[in-house]
């Protein structure tokens, strides 16, 4: 795609929106359609659309393969870790209610931060699988 | 923190899991499991003793009302099988080192010990959820790391045999999940108690027989029953010995776990076996799989294909246990269950060994390995004898249990068809016996020796537990028992 002059500059015109598109999917998933899963998809299409023009190495100087398998396990430890917070809060495992200063509040804060562990597992594991396809036979 | 423990026992594997995933060196991985895999059975085991002494225990998750939340409930049944996974885990642990690190790439270690991990917080999950569609998300939790476990094994059938277990499974747990959705729609719950109370009244409509069906072919799928068990063999023959360890002594128990819970305590005995005719279906099907199976066994080159093909047919004797929907049939069943789980686990981690030292597991590539790993190939001898049902260790006990569950409802023809199909086994236990104690070592064999005491040791230990629970059997058949009465029982 290097030649194609009109995809690279395109490309480049719609990765922000994309960017902002997928953050306005997760934090608007609180009050509409939307939340971790789907921004999740969103922000790895945009790293994927990158590669696609770009080239593999030049979408893995952004985001490298070891941070990517980084953060696949980090958005599950931000889930379960949540849920262990709520365990010293004094309630059970994934019970929300204490994390702020009144129940409501405290559900909202865990469900965010929930949410942003679903995002970050998401996303990098939609890339890790596109690099994987995208890497095979390089070796 | 006592009244945690049942988030716990699946929390402690998943973080472990996810830690592994982050540290990326093997040691460190490897040492995590150990960690883990060591804590979970202590917490199964405080579990056991907290439904010994207080009745059922219903954790709450989030604080959510069961009606809409998922609930953890913990009875004697699956506190059993809490227990009988994570031990299995904790003897597999310090074995797991030096097999994984020859048989797995060295990039693939810590990934692998990951998977393990989440294969385990999996199938402790659909063991100690009280909730029908979380126990889907665990089943798919434990399948999809499973399929990854098998994927990484020695050559390259390994792909396929995860590809097709991959397809099985997914239509296994496609069945299950439409079944699910189907009493769903008729009960308006998941919670696997709440479910039982209603579905008395809705159990003669068409979804409700719908979702039975589905139901049990779904998991029957998962557990491997007969006509169904084709991706088997496959996997556990050519996935990483560690892996053929800790799938034959768990995954499909679990599975047949999940199948007692929905048939007895969901849909309830009388409906199930009374009004349908589930127990001619089940005991058919039992008795072509330890019949097929085992023949099928007996002309194998593979070893490890061999005790595999044994795994179907063993799977039949549990099934065929079930399907009598006595007390002493659920016990034998049951006994069984937890009796086969130490017996593969046994002879699974003795073919690692000898795979550790040798390389190769079929039969000409191994003759003579007892002469030259005499400790290992004796522990296997016994858990073979267990397999086959040899008084004195535990096999004979679940068999026993068996055939008097048989005369009891008056087939005695079955008990002698069990008794028979021992014959089988004793034909294909005895040409492995044959081929590894009677002939001359040969080429890798002839310099190969014990393996390092890290490995003989959990295969003695669990040698050693075959015998014990054949002699000692307040633990396994006197808790099954107990199993066998509360599911029976059921809300209903």
């Amino acid at each position: 795609m290097r030649l194609d002059v009109i995809l690279r500059v395109v490309t480049k015109f719609i990765l922000p929106f994309m960017m902002v598109f997928a953050l306005y999917v997760q934090f608007h998933g609180d009050y509409s359609a939307g939340g971790g899963f789907q921004a999740g998809v969103i922000a790895a299409a945009t790293i994927i659309l990158y590669a696609l023009i770009y080239g593999l190495n030049a979408a893995k100087r952004i985001v490298s393969a070891a941070l990517v398998e980084a953060m696949v396990p980090l958005g599950v430890l931000i889930f379960a870790g949540v849920g262990v917070v709520g365990w010293l809060t004094g309630l059970n495992y994934l019970d929300y209610s204490n994390l702020a200063y009144d129940q409501v509040h405290g559900q909202e804060w865990g469900v965010f931060l929930v949410e942003a562990g679903v995002f970050i597992t998401v996303s990098s594991t939609m890339v890790a699988i596109f690099y994987a396809f995208a890497g095979r036979g390089r070796r | 923190m006592s009244e945690h423990l049942p988030a716990l026992q699946v929390v402690v594997p998943l973080l472990g899991a996810v830690l592994a995933a982050l540290v990326r060196r093997p040691g460190p991985a490897w040492l995590i499991t150990v960690v883990v895999s060591f804590a979970t059975p202590v917490i199964a085991a405080m579990l056991l003793v907290q439904v010994l002494d207080g009745g059922v225990i219903s954790y709450h998750l989030g604080g959510w009302d069961p009606s809409v939340g998922i609930e953890y409930r913990v009875d004697v049944v699956n506190a059993l099988v809490l227990l009988l996974v994570s031990s299995v885990a904790a003897v597999i642990a310090p074995f797991a080192r030096l097999s994984v690190l020859s048989e797995v790439p060295d990039d693939r270690v810590a990934w692998f010990y990951s998977m393990y991990l989440i294969s385990l917080a999996g199938l402790l999950g659909i063991a100690i959820t009280g909730d029908a569609f979380n126990a889907f998300v665990f089943l798919e939790v434990s399948s999809l790391s499973s399929y990854a476990l098998i994927a990484m094994g020695r050559d390259r059938r390994a792909l396929v045999a995860a590809y097709q277990y991959l397809i099985m499974g997914t239509i296994g747990a496609s069945f299950y999940v439409i079944g699910v959705g189907l009493i769903y729609t008729m009960t308006g719950t998941l919670n696997l108690g709440l479910i039982a109370e209603r579905i008395g009244d809705v159990e003669s409509t068409r979804p409700v027989l719908v979702a039975l069906a589905f139901i049990v072919v779904g998991i029957s799928l998962k557990l491997a029953l007969f006509p169904l068990h084709v991706w088997l063999p496959n996997a556990y023959a050519y996935a990483p010995s560690v892996a053929t360890v800790f799938l034959a002594a768990t995954a499909t128990k679990v599975a047949i776990y999940l199948f007692a819970r929905f048939v007895f305590s969901v849909f309830g005995a009388g409906f199930v076996f009374a009004d349908l005719p589930v127990t001619e279906i089940l005991v058919v099907l039992s008795v072509a799989a330890i019949f097929g199976a085992s023949t099928v066994a007996i002309f194998q080159s593979d070893v490890k294909r061999m005790f595999a093909y044994s795994s179907v047919g063993q799977v039949g004797y549990i099934t065929l246990g079930l399907s009598l929907a006595t007390v002493t049939g659920l016990t034998g069943g049951l006994v069984h269950l937890v009796n086969h789980a130490m017996i593969k686990a046994a002879i699974f981690m003795g073919l690692g060994a000898v795979f550790y030292r040798v390389g190769k597991i079929e039969f000409d590539d191994i003759a003579g390995v007892g002469r030259r790993m005499p400790i290992t190939m004796s522990a296997v001898v016994i858990a073979c004898l267990s397999l086959v049902g040899v008084p004195g260790t535990a096999g004979f006990v679940s068999k026993w249990y068996l055939i008097v569950a048989a005369i009891e409802v008056g087939w005695w023809w079955l008990g002698l068809l069990i008794v028979l199909s021992s014959m089988l086994t004793v034909i294909y236990v005895g040409r492995f016996f044959e081929c590894v104690w009677f002939r001359e070592p040969a080429g890798e064999v002839a310099r190969a020796g014990e393996p390092p005491l890290e490995m003989l040791v959990p295969i003695c230990i669990l040698a050693a537990a075959t015998v014990y629970f054949g002699i000692d059997t307040e633990l396994t058949a006197g808790m099954a028992e107990r199993a066998a009465v509360a599911l029976l029982q059921g809300v209903r």
